[in-house]
């Protein structure tokens, strides 16, 4: 009953106030990509249930944000998106995602595929052991480019769009290991960016850093989301409120039962004036 | 008040009589090794010529050189890593990377552990009874270096494994995020991440090969051969073999000759090994979690 209202207000609300959906709508219809819709989500681990019955849409070209106080299963709802749970031996997601419409657990989807669609950025900053160059290059190769003048290109747009250029355009053979935790995050971001994702999903990618390269990421987000659509889980509850059109919160109120979405709708109307108690104690610190 | 301080003072000797003892357990190790090595360096280094190292024996082993000796070993520790190498890794990788966690791999696992304990001569008589007389290869190259392959892929196939087991998680699941497949992952980012630690292990395992004794005596190792090996199924001659049967079967060898090919294989695994050891702090120093 909840879940159904808010569904419905999702559907109302959006497109939200002055972000990409308008403006994606003003350059082309069929450039509208990246949208994700989940219906009766559920996750089990074995024999547990740990997520059960998320309904939602992640709109295309905006910043979902998706919180909740730890082991309440928001980046194990993440890994949904990427089919990265398939890679944890013993998990089963239940209901239905789709991708612009496609079912991304369906027989025929190979999650190869799906992935180089649909991005990820993980918590802690995961470079290879190679050079920045190998690094960015490492989507692209997978997906068989070859020419120098193209990966070339490719590398420069990513690390451009990661904010990373400028400060590693003269060292692009250097070990990536060599840069700092936010400039590692931020090739990581590039990275992903390579493989021209439409979506892009972040799972707490500034947490492990300072406030200095939080704010680098942030701004980075908000370069992106007018190209890409982006999902971040994250535990601070004014970077999701700072960064996204879209939040979700998501709570697991006792072991013995699995964590639901108590509420997901606009970010400025969520944290102005919450539709659920729970969502209300939440952000306002009484617990979590 | 009047306990504790007895109480110290006696925990005090006791670290004081446990941190010499177990310095000395130390010292006696490193003095019995140096001792060891000092007494081939100093028996067998006056041996050591060109000519000692690019001639063949003569006299009933009693003068002449080794050549024959360090070639056999050569080509059967090459053609050993041959067969060794890709088998061991691409196991390790499996059992590593794609085999699931359940009670088959675990007795596999305690199997592969149970074949590094075997005795090699237990080996020797297994290649001889299957490489020399089941599947005919004869005393051979060939039947010798497959006896090898057995000793020594338990080493190689638990080193590959804790190699690829030191790579962080992370990193594989960023490749498969990029859309790779987990071959790809593997080939490209954890294989190179955790070569260090396979060629060590390899070299190790190989290191051991080329010193081994029974399992060769059983399968091809030649008492003397006036011929280099001409194909994987010739006899041949080794440094180990050569050297039992220099200390115990040819009475009244001069003993620079005995302690030179003593100090030939020393040296000889020893450079390999302090190579392979200056290699991985190199690439331990350039990739680092």
């Amino acid at each position: 009953m909840v879940m159904s209202a808010v569904l419905e207000e999702v559907a109302m609300e959006a497109p939200f106030s002055g972000t990409g959906r308008s403006r994606t709508y003003a350059e082309g219809a069929e450039e509208i990509s990246g949208s994700f819709s989940l219906t009766d989500v559920s996750v089990a681990y074995g024999n547990e249930t740990v997520i059960a019955g998320v309904d939602m849409l992640v709109p295309s070209r905006a910043v979902t944000a998706l919180i909740g106080p730890s082991g309440c299963g928001k980046s194990t709802l993440l890994r949904c998106f990427n089919r990265m749970n398939d890679e944890i031996g013993n998990v089963r997601v239940g209901g239905t995602i789709t991708l612009d419409g496609l079912d991304i657990y369906q027989k025929s989807i190979d999650p190869v595929d799906l992935r180089m669609r649909v991005g990820q950025v993980f918590q802690r900053p995961n470079p290879f052991p190679m050079s920045i160059y190998d690094n960015v290059a490492f989507g692209p190769r997978t997906q068989g480019i070859r020419k120098r003048e193209e990966l070339d290109a490719i590398i420069e747009d990513a690390l451009r769009d990661a904010a990373l250029w400028e400060e590693v355009q003269n060292h692009l053979k250097k070990h990536a290991f060599e840069l700092s935790g936010g400039q590692q995050q931020r090739l990581c971001i590039a990275r992903a960016l390579a493989t021209r994702p439409e979506v892009l999903l972040m799972d707490e990618p500034a947490s492990a850093l300072d406030p200095i390269s939080t704010q680098q990421i942030e701004d980075t987000i908000a370069e992106l989301k007018d190209r890409v659509t982006i999902v971040i889980v994250t535990h601070n509850m004014q970077q999701a409120a700072r960064i996204s059109d879209q939040t979700a919160f998501m709570l697991r109120e006792s072991m013995d039962q699995p964590a639901h979405l108590v509420e997901v709708g606009d970010t400025k109307r969520m944290f102005t004036n919450p539709n659920d108690k729970r969502t209300e104690s939440y952000i306002t610190g009484r617990f979590g | 008040m009047s306990v504790r301080p007895t109480r110290a003072r006696r925990a005090r000797l006791v670290e004081a009589i446990m941190k010499v003892v177990t310095g000395a357990c130390v010292a006696l190790v490193i003095g019995t090794a140096l001792f060891v090595l000092g007494k081939i360096v100093a028996a067998g280094l006056p041996g050591i010529s060109l000519d000692f190292l690019f001639s063949k024996p003569g006299m009933g082993m009693r003068a002449g050189g080794i050549f024959p000796v360090i070639v056999g070993t050569l080509m059967l520790v090459a053609l050993t890593a041959v067969l060794v190498l890709p088998l061991g890794i691409m196991a390790g990788i499996y059992l590593a990377e794609y085999a699931p966690r359940n009670l088959l791999t675990r007795i596999v696992r305690l199997s592969i552990a149970n074949m590094a304990g075997v005795p090699s001569i237990v080996y020797g008589l297994f290649g001889l009874a299957v490489f020399v007389l089941l599947m005919h290869f004869g005393k051979s190259l060939l039947a010798s270096a497959l006896t090898l392959t057995c000793l020594t892929l338990p080493v190689v196939i638990t080193s590959t494994e804790e190699a690829l087991r030191q790579v962080p998680t992370d990193l594989r699941q960023a490749a498969l995020a990029l859309g790779a497949t987990r071959w790809r992952a593997i080939y490209k980012v954890v294989l190179p991440a955790a070569a260090p630690g396979i060629v060590t292990g390899s070299i190790l395992g190989l290191s051991r090969a080329a010193g081994e004794t029974a399992p060769i005596l059983v399968t091809g190792a030649a008492f003397f051969l006036p011929t280099l090996p001409n194909s994987v199924f010739s006899q041949y001659m080794s440094l180990p073999y050569h050297l039992y049967v220099l200390a115990t079967q040819v009475p009244n060898v001069p003993p620079e000759i005995t302690w030179g090919t003593a100090f030939v294989l020393v040296a000889g695994v020893s450079v390999v090994s302090m190579i392979a050891a200056a290699w991985r702090s190199v690439q331990r120093r350039k990739v680092k979690w």
